[in-house]
Order: C-alpha cells, then sequence, then structure tokens
C-alpha cells in the first residue's frame, strides 16, 4: 500500500478552511458530476467532487492544490455521507493530495518502463534543482514526487507536471521544461523528441502513412 | 506479411488528424449506426461470437460470450448497466489512452452498440485519473454525440434510450480490476469483491453489469461493418483479430501500433520499432503481456507467436500485448524488483497475503539485487510468492508473484552470482 498522511487537524487549518465552500464554476460542475448517477447514488461523485476541491483549493493557493479535513468535511454534508467515508477515499486514492503542495506538482514516472528508458536521470535532474522526493521546495515551486506507471510507456521517460505530460524526456529536455514552467511560460506538452508526433516510431512512420496529411477514409478500399 | 492499413481499425491512432465527430464521421465511425442495431441484440453478439473477439483487457475471455450472461429481461425492475475499464494502468499499457485521446468515437460508438446488445441502461466509462486531457476529450466527445442526437433519448433514432457517462478514477491501479471499479464507481475505496456473485448477477449499484477494456468495445462497430469472418481471417485459430501492441523498453523505436494477432515477435519488432537496441544478440528478455506477466528470455522470445496460446506456451501471456523489451545493459533483477515495489504500493490492503506479501517480496528482491542475501533465500522468496498467489480475492496477488517465479525460473544463476559476489567482497573486506 501506498504511504499516505493526514495534513494534523489544527485550529489555523480550521480557520483557513472551515468556511470552504464551491465557487459559482466548480459548484456546476459538482451538480452535472452529481446528476451522472441514479437518484440516491450521489456519493458516487465523491471522487468528482475531492478532485474539484482539490483544484479549487489550488486556484486559491497558487498551487497544484489539496484536500484540507475541514474541506473533506464539506463534501460529505454535501453528499450526505458519513465525514470517514469520504476520508477513506480521498486516503485511498494517491491523486489526492493530503497536504499542502507546490506551484507544480512534478511527478516522475520510475516504473520498469520508463526506468529502462531513463527515468534515474530524470530523478537526477530534479535533484540537481534542488528537489527531493517528497518535499516541496523551499520558494514553494516544485513538489517531487515518484509515481507509479502513468501509462506512455511507448513515449518514455515522461513526467507529468500538473494537468500535462512530458514525454520522451532526457535530462536536459526536462530541464528545458522547467526552466520554461519556471518563467511563466507555457511548454508544448506531450512528446519533446523533435519530428515526434505523439506514438508512432520516431523518425518513420511504418504504417497509416495516408493519414498524415488527410483525414484519409480507407473504406473504400475494403 | 504485414497488417494492410485499410484492415486496421485504429486509423487514427496517431492524432494526426482531428478526434472530433466530423472528422470521425469522414473516417467511417457513427455511419448508419441505427442500421447496426436493427439487426437486434441477438444477432449482434451473434456476430461478436463468431469473430473469436477476446477480451483486450489482459484476461482474454471471449466478448460475446461475456455479453450473452447478462439477462435477456429484467424480472425485478433492476436496469443493467455497462462498465466500460479505462484504468489502463498495469505497466507497459498505453493503448487504451491512444483510443480515448485520438479515436473517442470509436469507444462510444462501440458502447452504443454494446450497451444496447446487452440490453444495458447507461455505460460508465471508468478513466484512470492521471488520464486527464484525455478525459477531457472523452468528455467533449460525448458532449457532440449527444449534441449530435447519437446518445441520449432515442439514440440514433433507433427508439433505444442509452446514456454514457466519464467517471475519472484518481490514482489506483487497483481500479482495474472489474469489481474494484464497481466498488469505485460507487464511491468508495476500490477494493475488490468476493466473487460470486458475479456482476452480470449483482455489479454496479447491485443490478446486472459488464464490465469490457476499451480495446474491446471500440472494436466491435468495425467488426459488426465488415463482418465476423474478415476479423476471424486475422490471426490463429483462438487468437483472432488485430490488436494493438505497446512496445516499450530497449528498442530503436518504442511505438504502439496495430498488428495483426499472431504476428511473430522479431516481425513486430523489425517491422515497426526498428529493432532491438543493439542487435538481436543484445536483447536480454522480454515482458510480453505487461508487468504481471513472467519474462521470456531473449534467446525463446525471437520467434515467438505474439497471441493468448503462443506466449502461453513460454510459460508467459500476451496480457495486454504491452511488451517491454530488455536488452543486455538491464540491471534484471532490479527491473523485476522494481516491479515488485509497485505491487506493493498498489496492494489495496483488503487481503493479508497481498498486502504484508506484496510488501516481504519487494524487500527481499531488494536483498537479492544488491546480493545481501543468504543462497536459501530464492527458495524462500519462491515459496512465499506461492503463499500470496491464489490466496487473495482478485488477481493482484497473483500478478505480484509471476514476475518473481519468471525471474527465479530463467535467472537464477544470475541471482547465486550476485550472492557470491557479494560473499567474496565481504570476505575480503574482513
Amino acid at each position: 500500500m501506498a504511504e499516505r498522511h493526514l495534513e494534523p487537524d489544527t485550529a489555523e487549518l480550521r480557520e483557513r478552511w472551515g468556511n470552504f465552500t464551491f465557487t459559482k464554476v466548480w459548484e456546476a460542475k459538482a451538480k452535472t458530476a452529481i446528476g451522472k448517477y441514479p437518484e440516491g447514488r450521489q456519493r458516487s461523485a465523491v471522487m468528482a467532487l475531492l478532485d474539484f476541491a482539490q483544484r479549487q483549493v489550488g486556484e486559491e493557493t497558487g498551487t497544484q492544490g489539496w484536500v484540507p479535513i475541514p474541506v473533506m468535511e464539506y463534501i460529505a454534508a454535501r453528499l450526505d455521507m458519513p465525514v470517514i467515508r469520504v476520508v477513506e477515499v480521498a486516503t485511498f486514492y494517491t491523486m489526492y493530495n493530503l497536504v499542502p503542495v507546490g506551484k507544480f506538482h512534478v511527478q516522475v514516472c520510475g516504473t520498469t518502463p520508463c526506468m529502462l528508458r531513463g527515468s534515474d536521470a530524470l530523478l537526477e535532474a530534479c535533484k540537481h534543482r534542488g528537489m527531493r522526493k517528497g518535499h516541496t521546495s523551499e520558494d514553494g515551486l516544485w513538489t517531487l514526487t515518484e509515481v507509479e506507471c502513468m501509462g506512455n510507456c511507448a513515449s518514455a521517460p515522461m513526467v507529468q507536471i500538473n494537468d500535462d505530460n512530458y514525454e520522451d524526456l532526457t535530462p536536459e529536455r526536462l530541464d528545458a521544461v522547467l526552466d520554461a514552467l519556471a518563467a511563466g511560460k507555457e511548454p508544448k506538452a506531450g512528446t519533446q523528441e523533435p519530428g515526434r508526433h505523439t506514438v508512432e516510431p520516431a523518425g518513420g512512420i511504418t504504417t497509416l502513412k495516408a493519414m498524415v496529411d488527410a483525414n484519409h477514409d480507407y473504406r473504400g478500399e475494403w | 506479411m504485414t497488417l494492410a492499413d485499410k484492415d486496421r481499425i485504429f486509423t487514427n491512432l496517431y492524432g494526426h488528424q482531428s478526434w472530433d465527430l466530423k472528422a470521425a464521421r469522414k473516417r467511417g465511425d457513427w455511419d448508419d449506426t441505427k442500421a447496426l442495431l436493427a439487426r437486434g441484440q441477438d444477432a449482434i453478439i451473434e456476430e461478436m461470437k463468431a469473430s473469436g473477439l477476446r477480451g483486450r483487457g489482459g484476461a482474454g475471455f471471449p466478448t460475446g460470450l461475456k455479453w450473452s450472461f447478462m439477462p435477456k429481461e429484467s424480472k425485478d425492475g433492476r436496469p443493467s448497466f455497462l462498465v466500460i475499464n479505462g484504468d489502463e494502468s498495469e505497466p507497459g499499457s498505453c493503448k487504451d489512452r491512444e483510443i480515448i485521446r485520438h479515436d473517442p468515437h470509436k469507444l462510444l460508438e462501440g458502447a452504443l452498440i454494446a450497451g444496447f446488445a446487452m440490453r444495458a441502461r447507461a455505460a460508465y466509462i471508468y478513466i484512470r485519473g492521471e488520464y486527464i486531457r484525455e478525459a477531457q476529450v472523452l468528455e467533449a466527445a460525448v458532449q457532440e454525440c449527444y449534441d449530435a442526437g447519437l446518445l441520449g433519448k432515442n439514440a440514433c433514432k433507433s427508439g433505444y434510450d442509452f446514456d454514457v457517462f466519464v467517471h475519472r478514477g484518481a490514482g489506483a491501479y487497483i481500479c482495474g480490476e472489474e469489481t474494484a471499479m464497481i466498488e469505485s464507481i460507487e464511491g468508495k475505496k476500490g477494493q475488490p469483491r468476493l466473487k460470486p456473485p458475479f456482476p452480470a448477477g449483482a455489479g454496479l449499484y447491485g443490478c446486472p453489469t459488464t464490465v469490457n477494456n476499451v480495446e474491446s468495445i471500440a472494436v466491435a462497430p468495425t467488426i459488426l461493418r465488415r463482418g465476423a469472418a474478415w476479423f476471424a481471417s486475422f490471426g490463429r485459430e483462438n487468437n483472432r483479430g488485430t490488436k494493438l501492441f505497446q512496445i516499450s523498453g530497449h528498442v530503436e523505436k518504442p511505438c504502439v501500433v496495430e498488428e495483426a494477432m499472431s504476428i511473430p515477435f522479431h516481425e513486430l519488432i523489425e517491422q515497426h520499432c526498428g529493432g532491438i537496441r543493439g542487435g538481436w544478440d543484445n536483447l536480454l528478455a522480454v515482458i510480453p503481456g505487461g508487468s504481471s506477466v513472467p519474462l521470456v528470455p531473449g534467446v525463446q522470445i525471437r520467434d515467438a507467436i505474439m497471441d493468448f496460446d503462443g506466449l502461453k506456451e513460454l510459460g508467459s501471456g500476451l496480457g495486454t500485448a504491452a511488451v517491454i523489451v530488455m536488452d543486455k545493459s538491464t540491471d534484471i533483477v532490479r527491473a523485476i524488483s522494481r516491479i515488485s515495489y509497485f505491487y506493493k504500493h498498489e496492494s489495496c490492503g483488503q487481503c493479508t497475503p497481498c498486502r504484508e506479501g506484496t510488501g516481504w517480496m519487494w524487500r527481499m528482491m531488494e536483498r537479492l539485487r544488491t546480493g545481501d542475501a543468504r543462497p536459501e533465500e530464492i527458495d524462500m522468496l519462491q515459496q512465499v510468492t506461492k503463499q500470496v498467489e491464489g490466496h487473495t480475492i482478485c488477481a493482484l496477488g497473483d500478478a505480484a508473484a509471476w514476475p518473481i517465479q519468471g525471474l527465479i525460473r530463467h535467472f537464477r544463476p544470475e541471482l547465486e552470482r550476485r550472492i557470491a559476489e557479494h560473499d567474496a567482497m565481504r570476505e575480503a573486506a574482513e
């Protein structure tokens, strides 16, 4: 099991997050999410609401966001379920941050397919920049986590930073991405291999060549 | 002979063209779906059975047969549900991501057809939480379908009402197990259920439910359009069809590619991946079906037939056709130990043999990696894998045991060498 720890439930925490409610935008999304499930099954939306709450906290703190205990209580009340059931879900699924994180959550995939393609060097590059696994840098910019397989194995090694994946990385390419993010820019997401589009063989597509330049309809050849 | 482009189902696999409805329709998706549905439930299921399609999520259960297990009528008013498994978290697997972000309409049309065939009221597509951009595409594609009348009330003017909902995960490999997925959709921890009851009897919200992989559902419309005989013309008996292969690790050009089932390993690698890094003599071992299947030594895999039966003969499995290639630069013990760490991390903690065993196996693997172990620990570890395997509610325990068993079966001399080397160094130091 993954090791997970909750942020201590202190008076300061209650002071800061005790009055949490969804903003108009997130409230609308919450309503849509609850509407996906049958009448009386609203707790099915707990995962979506935790995600929305984390994102709203992120917006309010200028970080990727996290889920403080009072926010979990708010969601429990919203969905008419016991608080402990929300805490159970929040602690079970690793994408919910249980403690504050930095502006950029640098999640380096370290599972075997990425390891074979050089994820050690990516972790090393992060270390060189002063990041430490499981910690947030002092300037609040970076939180480093080694994560398990992210499903980008054919464009490994990869790093997910907040909502975007950066694939086919080398330490230099990762540095370039991190430099750009630090400078407030939006680096191109996806593969960083020049000339590669997504997960086709780099340097020369071996199938579906007609699709490269036109939306080819193969039905005429059936 | 390589599969012809015209026989590839996922023509926008690489996303060179738009995923949207207009572009997808031009490629042939959602083309008179009403007529496909008009064939009737039984005819659709028969066609799927005849195609020989086996589930693409790893276990390889015949898809048409699975659909036929669903009740033909509801005697007690309970609706039926289709759950589509897009949790794709098996290390090495990265195919459903490409379907979802580049060809989502194949999946959505398949959802309607499959849902109709099994008389389901709605489909929930469970997409892993880390596929954030992919989920955005999928949600947008669903909206396009509703706007165009393809889904929802009177879907495709067929007279059938059918909804499709996207449910996002949040980072738990175990939710790829079908009953854990159902628990997760119900808003709980993703811990597998004891079976029976099987989902076809009591699944999501206690209602009859079928769980199918994204790829299994997404190929259904094309199978119906081109016919079971067309699909069955690829691959060997019992291993029919085309398949998305995902090749990662030490090949010159890792990629995802759709090929005919039963393609020989060397052909797959030479045709699409530019060969093994450093040449075929540099090939050490291959994990041919995702992290949970045992590895196959390089000399045995070269001429292997890449299908369910061909890899079973080699003591491994096709799994999701996630092919992880390792050349001779690989620290093979570390490669497997890292997989052991993965299972330790992903164990849901429900069954003691798995919760305790995965951590135990990983720590033993780390001792063997450095050689800081006694020779008899190799057999001890083998025994522990046997105490975990088959003693848990779901297959995660098995999946954690098999890679280690494969390592011991094929690389025992390497484990012994490390222990001897470590002992010699210690003696020299003393």
